[in-house]
């Protein structure tokens, strides 16, 4: 109790694994909450999917989406193969909005 | 008409038991009637809490099974009249009470108690799911941990696609002072990254442990501050609004007169 009091009095940053504990968290449930429901990935892709269509064609059976964990962030990464540009397109946006 | 409240948590050990207990108590202290029921099959503990482990004549298990009448195996609390516990069965059989006894059993004592609050077994088994089985609302209780909060996301998860929507969400074990040193989850933290509404925080407190030698919950303790948390959590289950307790007034005098010094 006292050396923390001297260590506060001196300045001494003092440790925050606070920040650690809350960023851990909040990246393990990046994954928990996407990976609870085996619909979700799915989910998101069909949208990704309808979407992604007003304006391209794609390959639907080699498009990919996946959860990518670096250190310090979780990233959604797609992999989308174009087959073709609509030209259309701006048709297609008001036709679905 | 009663209503039916389930304590759970995912991780064991982060005071679902304690929570039960005491907040049974502080309800029963106020004229209502209650029930507490431990679904903890094989791993009954509310009872030594209560301190009411000597007078089990039947369990659970007696009363779905047809041994006694559900009125045989409620057991009168020492202190108030108008509280009773159902304790959970000391067999190995998790699975001897299904999810449509639980709701029978829900449904019946409905007619006469108030609040029927249901200490629920850790994890995500077959037992769980018999605990929530026919209650109105549930509480998740968590500590200040990673490892804990996690658990209580999925629990949360899990509770709202078996229709308990909008759990209510206790910290426990909740340490001001570390939290001051940067050492531990803040409130808003936890109650940011659950995204459920914060039903109470009740401090670490050792005379929850002393209340558990004796078998006599910590709110009938004045002086406990996990006591106080709690009645003040009994209100709130009420529907009265109550402000959450003064963290700051047990940080003990070294603080006080650090925080007076402008020095955190
Ligand atoms: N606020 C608190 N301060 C200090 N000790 C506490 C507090 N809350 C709970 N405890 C202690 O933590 C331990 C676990 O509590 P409890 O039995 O209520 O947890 P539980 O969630 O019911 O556990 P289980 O998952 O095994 O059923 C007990 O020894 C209890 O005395
Ligand atoms: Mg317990």
């Amino acid at each position: 109790m006292l050396l923390e009091y001297i260590n506060r009095v001196l300045g001494k940053a003092a440790s925050s694994s606070r920040i650690h504990a809350r960023e851990r968290l909040r990246l393990v449930l990046v994954h928990d909450r996407a990976k609870m429901s085996p619909y979700f990935m799915n989910q998101l892709k069909e949208d990704l999917n309808n979407v992604i269509a007003r304006y391209m064609v794609i390959d639907f059976d080699k498009f990919e989406i996946v959860l990518d964990q670096s250190d310090k962030v979780v990233e959604l990464k797609t992999s989308v193969p174009i087959k073709k540009i609509r030209r259309d397109y701006m048709d297609r946006i008001k036709r679905s909005s | 008409m009663g209503e039916i409240i389930v304590v759970t948590s995912g991780k064991g050990g982060v005071g679902k038991t304690t929570t039960t207990a005491n907040i049974g108590t502080a309800l029963a202290s106020e004229g209502l009637r209650i029930i507490l029921i431990d679904t903890d099959i094989g791993l009954r503990n509310l009872d030594v809490v209560m301190g009411l482990e000597n007078r089990i004549v039947y369990d659970i298990v007696d009363v779905t099974n047809g041994n006694c009448r559900l009125k045989q195996a409620l057991i009168k609390d020492k202190r108030f009249e108008n509280l009773y516990l159902l304790p959970a069965a000391q067999t190995k059989d998790k699975s001897a009470v299904s999810p449509e006894e639980m709701e029978d059993l829900c449904r019946e004592l409905k007619e006469d108690y108030d609040y029927i609050i249901i200490d629920c077994p850790a994890g995500i088994e077959q037992g769980f799911y018999n605990a929530i089985a026919g209650a109105d609302q549930a509480i998740v209780v968590t500590t200040p941990e990673v490892s804990a909060v996690r658990d209580a996301d999925r629990i949360i998860g899990l509770l709202e696609s078996s229709d308990l929507r909008n759990p209510k969400l206790i910290i426990n074990r909740f340490r001001p002072r570390m939290v001051r040193q940067g050492d531990m989850m803040d409130i808003e933290d936890i109650v940011d990254i659950l995204a459920v509404d914060l039903l109470g925080v009740v401090q670490e407190d050792d005379r929850i442990i002393v209340s558990t030698n004796r078998g006599e919950p910590a709110v009938m303790n004045l002086i406990s501050p996990a006591g106080e948390a709690y009645r003040r959590i009994a209100r709130r289950i009420r529907g009265e609004e109550v402000p959450l307790m003064n963290l700051e007034e047990s940080y003990g005098i070294m603080n006080r007169l650090r925080r007076f010094m402008g020095l955190c």
